[in-house]
């Protein structure tokens, strides 16, 4: 099936977009990811320790920007000063790499956006030539400021980050949806791959996530349980479902031709 | 001497040492990192023309995992 997920102009075949955050080690990372089959991965930022373990292999050497598309974020960042210096800072690093993830968050216990930090920041970026995928509340009307801001992706939390409570106020993601013309994704809040399904039968463009994977008991399975609801639900999706009804009186098979009639 | 805000650490260093230098110091020559001066990038193209002055504050960064 030709269903590409267009960002900021590039047309990508993986509707699922992961983490690269709290696996055991760089190799379970990347095992996990190619399992996935995500094209785009999402890094943090942070200082090097220098003078410590120079000969410690990089995370861009697991995961080469030749091969995946690298989506720097600024997961930690609490004001918009700091999430734009810090995606200058990947901009420098990844050789003027535009496309970016902007996360501001407003809280340390609830990791709940910062939705005026996030407009300003946003606003910066996209004036400074950024490509941004933004993680926001789902708010519909943010979402859009978000959109006529410039944003190439809006990207609405389903529950808080690392929750994995799923899909909470899917009516919410549907007005966003529907409100829309720039691909929508659910960021954070997914726990399992009926979550991913849920969201992309919403008519979600895509499904961001990192722990759901990264913190289930077999990582690089859940990662291909993942990759395989996102594909199910964009199918379900595009297909179209049957209405709901409380009672059926149109069974599925034929009702003259019984025996004994 | 002088002394340049590394990462959040004060360093006394070389006075005329170059962000190039600093980073060949360090063993951090050829990695993937990006460096901020007192809030501004430091293209990788000039890391060799530009001079630590005292007070500066540096930033390196690497990627790393996240989410």
């Amino acid at each position: 099936m030709n269903d590409p997920l267009v960002i900021a102009g590039k047309a990508y075949t993986s509707r699922l977009l992961v983490g690269t955050g709290k696996y055991k080690d760089f190799a379970e990372t990347r095992e996990a990811i190619d399992a996935s089959g995500a094209e785009i991965v999402t890094v943090a930022i942070r200082r090097t320790n220098i003078g410590q373990n120079p000969g410690e292999p990089n995370l861009l050497d697991v995961l080469p920007p030749e091969r995946f598309t690298i989506l720097p974020n600024t997961a930690g960042c609490y004001t918009a000063d700091d999430a734009v210096r810090t995606l200058r800072l990947a901009r420098e690093l990844l050789d003027g790499h535009a496309l970016v993830k902007l996360e501001v968050l407003g809280d340390p216990r609830s990791l709940f956006p910062n939705m005026p930090e996030t407009l300003k920041a946003a606003e910066t970026l996209v004036k400074d030539g950024f490509d941004v995928m933004v993680y926001c509340a789902d708010d519909p009307i943010q979402a859009k400021m978000l959109e006529d801001i410039g944003c190439c992706a809006i990207m609405p939390l389903a529950s808080l980050i690392g929750s994995g409570m799923g899909i909470l106020n899917p009516w919410n993601l549907r007005l966003i949806i529907d409100n829309a013309k720039v691909p929508v994704l659910v960021d954070a809040g997914v726990g399992t791959a009926s979550d991913a399904a849920i969201a992309m039968e919403l008519g979600c463009d895509g499904v961001l996530m990192n722990t759901a994977i990264a913190a289930a008991g077999k990582p690089v399975m859940m990662a291909s349980a993942m990759r395989k609801a996102v594909e199910a639900g964009r199918e379900a999706f595009l297909a179209g479902r049957m209405p709901r009804k409380f009672y059926s009186a149109d069974p599925s098979s034929p009702t003259q031709g019984l025996i004994g009639s | 001497m002088i002394q340049v805000i590394v990462n959040g650490q004060p360093e006394m260093l070389a006075p005329g040492l170059t962000v190039l230098g600093l980073l060949e110091a360090r063993g951090l020559v050829g990695k993937r990192l990006a460096v901020e001066r007192n809030g501004e990038i430091v293209p990788k193209a000039r890391h060799a023309e530009v001079a630590l002055t005292d007070g500066d504050r540096l930033e390196i960064v690497v990627a790393v995992g996240g989410g």
